[in-house]
Parts: structure tokens; sequence; C-alpha cells
């Protein structure tokens, strides 16, 4: 299974979501293709309503523990109420470019 | 001393510090470069530790709060988050706020 199934099984699994989105990223960044080691993930919940930033992402980020681990080398996470989506316009933010890496494969 | 006491240390002694892949002016990974820029832009100085020069701290950082990615934002010795919330705090305008909080 690739990783980005993973990802989104156990999310879906995990979190009530009415909207998720799952983006590989990892062409935009400094590795092989095909690689899965850099996404997105915009998840639209009312599991979140009444939590802080940071305890939404600590939702996620103990739901992914496994793949944090060795699997995923970044992680960007947009979290939204149903309202805060409607805010946003149903628009999560870019991702930044790379800037190198780590250093660990050559330019 | 022990690498968590060191990172605790770094924590407690500056109001603000970010743990980064690079330096604010030569950051090697977008995440810690937004995540910097957006401290900048706050007006007040800041620390910054390069993780990528101090391998203790790059392999230790991800316990000391049970948060596994880079970077890491701490305003007053709290946990603030990554990039995403940090970026997201800053458009908000609360991260100016917080951060002239705690360098007062």
């Amino acid at each position: 299974m690739t990783v980005q199934s993973v990802i989104e099984q156990k999310l879906a699994a995990g979190i009530h979501a009415k909207h998720m989105d799952v983006v590989n990223e990892s062409s935009n960044h400094n590795v092989p293709p095909g690689s899965e080691s850099h996404f997105k993930v915009v998840l639209v919940s009312e599991d979140f309503a009444d939590k802080k930033l940071l305890q939404r992402h600590r939702m996620i980020n103990e739901i992914l523990a496994d793949e944090l681990k060795d699997k995923i080398h970044a992680l960007a996470i947009h979290t939204y109420t149903e309202s805060e989506w409607k805010d946003a316009n149903g628009d999560a933010p870019m991702s930044p470019p790379c800037q190198g890496g780590d250093g660990s494969l050559s330019p | 001393m022990d690498v968590l006491e060191r990172i605790d240390k770094i924590v407690k002694d500056n109001p603000v510090v970010i743990f980064m892949k690079g330096t604010p002016q030569l950051p090697q990974c977008g995440f810690s470069m937004r995540a910097a820029q957006a401290l900048q832009a706050c007006g007040q100085e800041f620390a910054h530790v390069n993780v990528l020069m101090d391998p203790e701290i790059f392999e230790n950082l991800p316990r000391y709060q049970d948060w596994p990615t880079f970077p890491q934002i701490y305003v007053n010795g709290e946990l603030v988050g990554g990039c995403d919330i940090t970026m997201e705090l800053f458009q908000k305008g609360e991260l100016k706020n917080m951060v002239e909080e705690a360098v007062v």
C-alpha cells in the first residue's frame, strides 16, 4: 500500500472529517522521483471545535505517529472546523518551496 | 548536561526561540524559512538553534515536547507549534502579541 493510502485510511478512521485532502508534495522537494516523503493534509471536521491549533496538530501527529517516525519527512497540517473552512473559502495555504533539505541528498 | 536538560535550558533562557533547519539568514528547509520569517516580521529579537549543526538536539528534540517535526517555536517556555501553526497565528496577528509580551 502506498504511504498516501495509509495516511488517508488512518486519518479517515481517526477523524470524522467533512472534507479531507492528502497531497503528496514530494516532487517539490530534494528527493527522487516517485517519493512519498512530503505530504500536506487538509482536514475539515467538527472534531476540531474548541481545540487549539496545538491540540489539533497533536491529534494528527498521534494518528500518523508510525509514519512520522521514518516514512514521512515533512507533514504540512491545515485544520478547520466547518465554519473556519467557509471563512477560508475552502482554500488551504500553499506549502513553502524547498530550501535544500537536510543535505542528505545532493541537489 | 543531559540533552533534554540542555534543550530545556535553551527554551527557558530565551523568551522566543526557534529550533530550525539552517539559520534565519540561511534556512535549509522551506518550513523553517517561513516560520523564521514570521518571527522576524514580529520585530523582536529571537534566538535560534540550527538543528542540523547539533545532531544531539536533532535526535532528541522531538521527545522534549512530544512533537515529531521541525521547526519548533517556543515562546515564554511553551511550545507554540511548527510552521503551519506559527504562520496561522502570525496571519491572525496573534504571534506578534505573544512575542511582544514574552520579550517585555
